[in-house]
């Protein structure tokens, strides 16, 4: 009995060297993106006790699945609300899992804001347009904390700006996404035009896209796409730039042109 | 008549000797897997790895990253259990079988027997991940040329190059040898915290049940310690959490898996820092055990 006592008592030494390291380690995973789901009450009142026991125990992932599966047969049964708290889930499950944020905020902004416009129980279509902002914006929510939790990341800046452009008609905001997706290391190579594309369409900031534009097209032939030639058009009459410094986008307009 | 046996000179006994600790485990390994419970539980792992081939129609990436989930998941489960299991009924067995006393009755050093239970306990955990592994490249391979296939046939020429690409990255991108390393880690550690609780338990049942709630404990032991550390907590909480954040390890450091599935890479330095500190604890709950059970009356 005393070589137990004295073994824990070695180990009680050995926990208090170990900690500042332990300390030191945990901080560097949070670093490294690790352990950054939040485990919390509201997390634990959605997943209930057997879930939220299973999330500690060190199976968020498998549970975030569970869920996910679970939220996918959900919208086969189109159950919008029940999705909603499902994503709220797994998305708080699984922080750095872009595939579950860029599909909670399709199915909200694109899938349910479609079938809110066109409930066939609400007659008043302010009402209905009004529901399908609602959805807008709560894909909106998604991608935007999904963003702090993976701000290292383009894909969720590309789908913001995607939803700014389409569907709320913000091209100033979606110009800001683009903008910032093209800044990451990963950026789809169309991301930098796309953010010009919608600055040109941004009150105040034409001369800005002009710039950025001509940029692009001064780049090479492989930038001078049909949309951008339109745009330079667009802009060069817009801001009134004289003729003699105006691009000629002529005759890269007939190669750009489909057949 | 026969001619008398020689007796050669008498070797001298060695006060550690890699023979002796490699029979123990050797003889360690080959009862654990004559055990049917090995088998079954590596049956279900095996079951539950494969299975996740047959997953729900989503997004390619979704899918691997579900794929991923369960196979990992499954991994780090079964390897846990089976360490705990395996290494709760090594020292009842040999005591019920009468093993441990024929065996500390010859110049077999308490250390060396104790050290080679643990080695065979390593070992089996190592030939599970092992084949836990296999199963899992397998299942992963198979979906990944299937998801080609299905690009190769449904996308245009000038697109398919870069959607084989982005599948190949999604299936096996990232830090996936350094999870299953941080698996494997994880329950060697839980095997020698076992071992530990066994030599002085009572029952199977006993070191059983202390071991599932260290492992519990383990995971919400960071949390205690952050609030140990903090201000704000009380007198008395404090004194518990200070004997939660000392006496336990932190297993939450060896819970990499769920952020390795989704893309996040484990930079080197970290992982040799993780797994030095999983070595580390393996020897120290070894040193540990061997103190009691040193003084240990047989």
């Amino acid at each position: 009995m005393k070589r137990l006592f004295v073994a824990l008592a070695a180990l009680l030494i050995f926990g208090a060297v170990k900690l500042p390291f332990e300390r030191s380690l945990a901080a560097e995973h949070r670093r490294a993106f690790f352990h950054a789901a939040e485990l919390n009450l509201e997390l634990r009142e959605q997943i209930g006790q057997g879930g939220f026991i299973a999330a500690l125990s060190g199976f968020r992932s498998v549970l975030a699945d569970l869920l996910w599966i679970r939220a996918h047969v959900a919208w086969e049964n189109t159950e919008w609300g029940r999705m909603k708290l499902l994503f709220d889930a797994v998305t708080s499950l699984q922080p750095r899992a872009l595939p579950f944020w860029e599909g909670a905020a399709w199915q909200m902004a694109y899938n349910a804001s479609v079938a809110a416009f066109n409930d066939p129980d609400q007659p008043r279509e302010a009402l209905r347009q009004k529901a399908q902002r609602e959805y807008f914006q709560l894909g909106e929510q998604y991608l935007l904390r999904g963003i702090k939790f993976n701000p290292d990341r383009a894909i969720l800046f590309d789908r913001l700006g995607l939803i700014y452009q389409d569907k709320m008609k913000d091209p100033c905001k979606a110009a800001w996404a683009y903008g910032e997706a093209a800044k990451r290391k990963d950026a789809m190579p169309y991301v930098q035009r796309l953010a010009l594309y919608n600055l040109a369409r941004c009150p105040g900031r034409e001369a800005e896209a002009y710039s950025g534009l001509v940029k692009l097209f001064h780049k090479g032939k492989e930038e001078r796409l049909l949309t951008l030639l339109t745009r330079i058009d667009e802009l060069q009459e817009k801001l009134n730039i004289p003729p003699e410094q105006r691009i000629d986008t002529a005759p890269d307009r007939k190669e750009a042109t489909p057949r | 008549m026969s001619a008398p046996a020689t007796i050669g000179p008498a070797t001298q006994h060695q006060a550690f000797s890699f023979g002796r600790i490699g029979a123990i485990t050797s003889n360690t390994l080959l009862e654990l897997v004559r055990l049917k419970v090995f088998y079954f539980l590596l049956l279900f792992g095996i079951i539950l790895i494969g299975s996740s081939l047959f997953m729900v129609n989503f997004t390619f990436q979704q899918q691997f990253q579900v794929l991923k989930d369960v196979s990992l998941g499954s991994m780090s489960i079964f390897t846990w259990l089976l360490g705990v299991l395996s290494t709760a009924m090594l020292l009842p067995k040999d005591v019920e079988d009468r093993t441990l006393y024929t065996i500390l009755a010859k110049p077999v050093p308490r250390f060396e027997y104790l050290l080679g239970k643990l080695l065979g306990v390593l070992a089996l955990l190592a030939i599970a991940t092992a084949l836990m592994s296999v199963v899992f490249v397998a299942v992963l391979y198979a979906r990944q040329q299937w998801e080609i296939a299905q690009a190769i046939r449904s996308l245009p020429d000038d697109q398919i190059q870069a959607a084989i690409t982005g599948i190949k990255e999604a299936a096996f991108g990232g830090s996936l040898v350094q999870a299953v390393i941080i698996i494997y880690l994880k329950a060697a550690l839980c095997a020698s915290f076992t071992l530990l609780i066994s030599i002085f338990a009572s029952s199977m049942i006993f070191t059983i049940i202390v071991s599932v709630m260290v492992y519990f404990i383990g995971h919400i032991q960071g949390i205690a310690r952050e609030y140990w550390l903090a201000e704000g907590a009380g007198p008395m909480a404090k004194i518990f959490l200070s004997f939660v954040a000392l006496l336990f390890p932190d297993l939450q450091l060896f819970n990499l898996v769920d952020d390795i599935v989704v893309g996040t890479l484990v930079p080197a330095m970290m992982f040799w820092k993780t797994a030095g500190l999983g070595v580390i604890y393996i020897l120290v709950y070894l040193f540990a055990g061997y103190f009691v059970f040193a003084g240990k009356e047989l």
